[in-house]
């Protein structure tokens, strides 16, 4: 998909200035601190960083999963078909998750319960928001089941997860979050616990029944290659903040901000003269109770000025679709 | 799954087997000599030494410990755990007229226990830090800190000082008359399972707390599922592990808990046999008492392990 079609589709959620913290041994953290992007319908929308970035936070904030306390969502607005999800009392967001945004979770080998059976689990979405007849949840299960393409449906269904592999609990947490026909799917690192091979069978598997489905998902991952191949759009997190956001081309091809170029040249390519060295970005992510003045990524820049040391340097759009947050000429710099 | 209580209950056979042994040599240490007891009872001269070699003899105790415990674990073996030395009546007799006391104080004591532990460790868990959770976790530090035997001594003598009621004393057996029966026993369990359910109940607010910490419990929050559905389905399930582990070591505690309670409440279960069997030194009645408690408790672990199976798909009995 190109960005010439993302103009005339619809915004389904709208998140303006999402801020959320968490009390640490008396201090607050800025765990997402003024984060704005959208998700379009029909949309594979990335949210890329390294841990700590701040990206599963924001993803968890949107459903107000935020375990509380510590955290808590301070200010913005999340706008899901212009509806502010905030101002939601708990029975109607309660309503509103698994049926119109549903979550899946990286590690497939805890995100089950590991003392029920998968189709009770499985039957659960189905039966709290009666998206289907209680006579039809069975049959649902098993077409759901087939649709993730797991082997021998009717036997799962009544096995516990121990029984199963990685790639087949994530493969259940797939048709779980699927059951609904959710508008929106939010794919936290669904991958990072799974074998390589496998990795790709399951973002495939994602991207094409979130297309069948006609749903949208937003793809939260620390991986850029596996965002350039699945994403239509990537935002990039540092530190709590979007510092980078474009097309996936754009992003992939023309980095500008230097903790994208950064990410970009830690990645092992398959292009690389053999023999090169992957150059890791120096230095550690910031104590986000204690950010460092300016641009939050200065301590580790190469790029680094004496304005980015004072000064932190807003998002700003570059091109028709690319924003960046640095004060930097990169490409001047090289 | 039968095959495994089966093997299971037949491991109880060498287990009972050495804490026979135990038990045996134990009570025979105990300091005061049962001869002496009765030769001073009955006013024989105790110097005198051939009341006292006959006596050793009619008593069957004059010959080697060994041979003493061989024969009585040969009867034993064939349910007979011989005669109380003072009232020769057949200790099976004696235990089984008061095994039912005991075991109803313990399982309303045990039932009362989890009444109370479960719904106030569950809700302190999932309102932590709130009033109610301070509320009850005040109340299982007090019921932690205050000695049964003092709480039933209390729970005797104060009313009868303020109101002229003192909690019955006369035993109805429960097929007789269940409600006047369990108006003997609600004292007694309510202060027995009060005390106990203090732990119970700290042991399952902290894993409840540390179950509802777990991936799948977000998972569940995150499929719409109601407050209720994610406590109740979700988190006990996995949370009761440990507690039906602890469950399983109070019970032997519980046991000796009885022993106390009954004599406040001059209730005549196992107990009160047991205490009056050590003072007069009646050996046989104590070793009894021990096999039958030894028993119940293995049981009860037994239970505990099956529970097991039924909480965590993992534990398998086929194996």
């Amino acid at each position: 998909m190109n960005m010439k079609a993302d103009v005339t589709r619809r915004t389904l959620l709208d998140v303006q200035d999402l801020h959320t913290v968490f009390e640490k041994d008396g201090n607050e953290v800025h765990a997402v601190n003024q984060v704005s992007f959208d998700v379009k319908e029909g949309e594979i929308l990335a949210i890329v960083g390294e841990s700590g970035s701040g990206k599963s936070i924001t993803a968890m904030s949107l459903l107000r999963l935020i375990p509380s306390p510590p955290g808590r969502i301070v200010g913005g607005r999340v706008l899901f078909n212009d509806q502010d999800l905030l101002d939601l009392d708990d029975e109607q967001i309660r309503r509103l998750r698994g049926r119109d945004i549903a979550m899946i979770f990286q590690e497939p080998m805890t995100s089950l319960n590991p003392s029920l059976r998968i189709g009770r689990q499985l039957a659960e979405p189905l039966r709290v928001h009666g998206s289907v007849p209680k006579e039809k949840v069975r049959e649902r299960c098993l077409e759901l089941l087939r649709q993730v393409r797991l082997g021998d449906p009717e036997k799962r269904l009544d096995a516990y997860p121990h029984e199963l592999s990685g790639g087949m609990r994530q493969r259940v947490m797939i048709a779980m979050g699927l059951a609904c026909l959710p508008k929106l799917l939010i794919a936290d690192e669904p991958t990072t616990a799974l074998d390589v091979t496998v990795q790709a069978q399951i973002l495939e598997l994602l991207r094409d029944l979130v297309r069948a489905n006609n749903s949208s998902m937003m793809l939260i991952t620390h991986d850029l290659g596996v965002v350039a191949r699945y994403a239509d759009r990537i935002n990039v997190m540092y530190a709590g903040r979007i510092v980078e956001r474009g097309t996936a081309e754009e992003i992939f091809h023309h980095p500008k901000h230097p903790y994208t170029l950064g990410l970009m040249e830690s990645m092992p390519r398959l292009d690389q003269a053999p023999g090169s060295r992957l150059t890791p970005i120096p230095g550690q992510p910031p104590d986000l109770s204690d950010p460092p003045p300016g641009c939050p990524f200065h301590p580790r820049c190469r790029f680094a000025e004496a304005r980015c040391r004072s000064e932190r340097p807003p998002l700003e759009q570059i091109t028709d679709n690319h924003w960046k947050a640095c004060w930097v000429d990169t490409d001047a710099k090289r | 799954m039968g095959a495994y209580v089966l093997r299971r209950l037949l491991a109880l056979i060498p287990t009972l087997l050495i804490a026979s042994v135990i038990v045996f040599g134990v009570v025979r240490l105990v300091p005061g000599d049962v001869l002496d007891l009765m030769l001073s009872e009955n006013a024989y001269s105790s110097n005198a030494p051939d009341d006292r070699a006959q006596l050793e003899k009619a008593l069957g105790m004059d010959k080697p410990l060994y041979m003493q415990y061989l024969s009585w674990a040969g009867n034993a073996l064939r349910g007979d755990l011989g005669e109380s030395l003072w009232r020769n009546t057949p200790v099976t007799e004696e235990i089984g007229a008061r095994l039912g006391v005991t075991l109803e104080l313990g399982i309303l004591a045990l039932l009362i226990a989890l009444i109370i532990a479960l719904p106030v460790g569950i809700f302190s868990a999932i309102r932590q830090e709130t009033l109610a959770d301070n509320v009850g976790r005040s109340f299982s530090i007090l019921a932690l800190a205050i000695p049964n035997f003092w709480l039933g001594t209390l729970v005797v003598i104060l009313p009868a000082l303020w109101w002229g009621w003192s909690p019955p004393t006369e035993m109805t057996p429960f097929f007789e008359d269940p409600i006047e029966n369990l108006k003997t026993f609600l004292v007694p369990s309510l202060i027995l399972g009060t005390s106990l359910s203090a732990v119970i109940m700290r042991m399952t607010r902290t894993m409840m707390l540390e179950v509802l910490r777990q991936d799948y419990i977000r998972t569940a929050w995150a499929k719409g599922l109601r407050e209720r559905s994610v406590v109740l389905v979700h988190a006990v399930k996995n949370a009761m592990i440990p507690v039906i582990t602890l469950v399983g070591i109070l019970v032997p505690i519980l046991f000796g808990g009885t022993v106390i309670i009954e004599q406040i409440f001059r209730l005549p279960g196992l107990g009160q046999l047991l205490l009056e069997a050590v003072s007069t030194r009646d050996y046989p009645i104590i070793t009894g008492v021990f096999l039958v408690t030894g028993v119940v408790v293995m049981l009860v672990n037994l239970i505990v392990d099956l529970c097991y199976g039924y909480l965590d798909p993992k534990v398998r009995f086929d194996r």
